[in-house]
């Protein structure tokens, strides 16, 4: 093992030596609970600083298993910062819904090592690694709140779904080990350039992996198992996840495709298409009919998931490919800011027992609480895509690659999806500032600290939008 | 000796009993037990590849896979443990207090 392996790895052998310190300490602080969140925090913050520091740089380790690139460090970088925030939204909700217990963040911790992990694998082998790494933590967190029944069926439908995908990555893996001779990227697209590759069950392969991580990214029809999960699993665990596991099935999906099978762009695209189709349209359509905050946030999240995929499909168009890479990294940072202020929202007004998670309690929301209800309206605004928020230029980046790319119809569907949504994204509003009510809020201050910090970023992100996806478009250079 | 592409063959085949199984049976013990056969179904494609490549490391990868397992094992079985105690039931059907 030479520095240079260690150096790749960094981050996570840091997160995951520092979240068995904290499964120790956490034993013997019985009274001061407040203690194992903070070291979180700090690890978090030492993985964050070690990050930003490796980012220009480029640290391939394990002879090419994982590499550190400004792909990885980009990501690494949300990822800490999704950490962050996770523990700010779990501190106070989990002491409130009497969940107050350390290995909460250990597991957070074990799982953001996974979602790193996934960001600098090079080899399929390490993907499946840190896809696993990343989701039996998570499993075990959508079901924190036992014996809560909500709770316990989100985790096992999410477990058995979850090593449901996980079989099919598997198995799509050892076809293309069978169709290559190799799991390394590089040496898959080198097999499949001289054509010493078996190429249809190359392409089977990619499709399996496609479904595996379908179901991960919560893509239709991969996706029925999504709004159960995010509507049980504790709040707090639901925006967390929403973020995390997100990002990283398309950090692993964009690297495959665009470091591995860029020859194959052909067979694989129409698939690719319809499925960010399909996703678009059912996502913001059953969405409507919902009346529990919860699972709308979890339709619009398989929506966006939606429009994310759509950058996929410029994978193999060595011109746009950059571009659609570089606006799936920042869709992904916009949706994560907006995303965790939602939800921030949404656990402020949480009761116990799952009181207080419908629409109507919202009602009168704008009058009692004018701060936190403009809050409200930011995020939906941004997830709708109305200027100036980081949704608006999120999808602006996205729809423009795609018409670069040629897909014309899929962008309209993009766009025609984006009005369906505004429907019930402004509902909220429409509830929050037109009915009266008397909604009961509960905001410590570490739950106004993220709502605050992440509305203002909506907003004022999206003004220094350019040097940010120049920022963007800068970590995605050295994968092609 | 039986050509590797049986044993492809065979492994393609448990992968879609496999796949069944986790669509069609309704106990979450059975499902568990259909995805370990879609997981050991990949196992036996490694290990074939393997032969046919004459590279060792679709051999190792089996071990990832296995260890993948165990762990997955765990998390899985007190999972379904913790709610067969809470509803003396492990149908897969019977968990739709989540609905909308």
């Amino acid at each position: 093992m030479t520095s240079t392996d260690l150096l790749s790895i960094l981050p996570i052998t840091v997160l995951v030596a520092w979240a068995c310190v904290l499964l120790l300490v956490d034993v013997f602080t019985k009274k001061n609970k407040w203690l194992t969140p903070l070291l979180a925090a700090v690890g978090l913050c030492a993985a964050l600083g070690i990050s930003i520091a490796q980012s220009g740089n480029i640290y391939a380790g394990f002879k090419g298993m994982v590499v550190v690139d400004g792909f990885t460090a980009y990501l690494n970088i949300l990822f800490a910062a999704s950490g962050l925030a996770g523990i700010a939204l779990a501190f106070d909700y989990n002491k409130r819904m009497g969940l107050d217990r350390g290995e909460y963040y250990v597991l957070l911790l074990f799982s953001i090592s996974g979602m790193m992990l996934m960001a600098a694998a090079t080899d399929l082998i390490v993907v499946f690694l840190a896809l696993e790494l990343l989701s039996i933590p998570l499993y075990v967190l959508a079901g924190f709140a036992r014996p809560n029944p909500d709770s316990e069926e989100a985790a096992l439908k999410y477990f058995l779904l979850g090593a449901f995908a996980g079989g099919f990555v598997v198995y799509g893996v050892a076809l293309a080990f069978g169709a290559t001779g190799s799991t390394s990227l590089g040496a898959i697209l080198a097999a499949v350039n001289t054509g010493s590759a078996d190429l249809t069950l190359l392409v089977i392969g990619a499709g399996l992996i496609i479904v595996g991580f379908g179901f991960k990214v919560a893509v239709v029809p991969f996706q029925m198992w999504t709004p159960d999960v995010y509507h049980g699993a504790p709040s707090a665990v639901t925006a967390f996840m929403a973020v995390g596991a997100k990002a990283a099935g398309f950090a692993a999906l964009l690297r495959v495709f665009v470091a591995a099978l860029p020859t194959l762009y052909q067979e694989i695209v129409p698939i690719m298409w319809v499925l960010a189709a399909l996703t678009m349209i059912v996502g913001n359509i059953v969405a409507i009919a919902q009346s529990n905050i919860k699972r709308l946030l979890a339709y619009s999240s398989i929506a966006h998931a939606g429009y994310i995929f759509m950058s996929l499909v410029t994978f193999g168009q060595a011109e746009v490919a950059p571009d659609g890479v570089a606006a799936a990294l920042f869709y992904l940072l916009a949706y994560a800011v907006t995303n965790f202020g939602a939800w921030g929202v949404v656990i402020a007004l949480e009761k116990a027992e799952g009181k207080g998670l419908e629409l109507d309690d919202y009602a009168g929301l704008g009058r009692k609480y004018p701060a936190l209800a403009a809050a409200m309206a930011v995020f939906m605004l941004s997830f709708t895509g109305v200027p100036p928020t980081l949704g608006f230029v999120g999808k602006f980046f996205l729809f423009r690659t795609v018409l670069e790319a040629g897909f014309v119809g899929l962008a309209l569907i993009g766009v025609l999806t984006s009005l369906i949504s505004a429907y019930y994204y402004l509902r909220v509003l429409v509830v929050m500032y037109m009915r009266d009510g008397q909604p009961d809020v509960s905001r410590p201050v570490l739950l106004r600290l993220t709502t605050g910090l992440t509305a203002v970023g909506t907003v004022v992100l999206s003004i220094v939008s350019v040097p940010l996806f120049r920022w963007a478009s800068q970590a995605v250079l050295r994968l092609f | 000796m039986l050509p590797v592409s049986y044993y492809v063959g065979l492994s393609a085949v448990l992968f879609a009993i496999g796949a069944l199984g986790v669509l069609i049976r309704r106990n979450a013990i059975i499902i568990f037990m259909s995805i370990e056969l879609m997981l050991n179904a990949a196992n036996l494609a490694f290990v074939a590849f393997a032969r046919v490549h004459e590279a060792l490391s679709g051999q190792i990868f089996v071990f990832f896979v296995i260890t993948v397992a165990a762990a997955e094992v765990a998390v899985g079985l007190a999972l379904i443990v913790a709610i067969f105690r809470n509803k003396q039931s492990i149908d897969v059907d019977q968990m739709s207090s989540l609905k909308g």
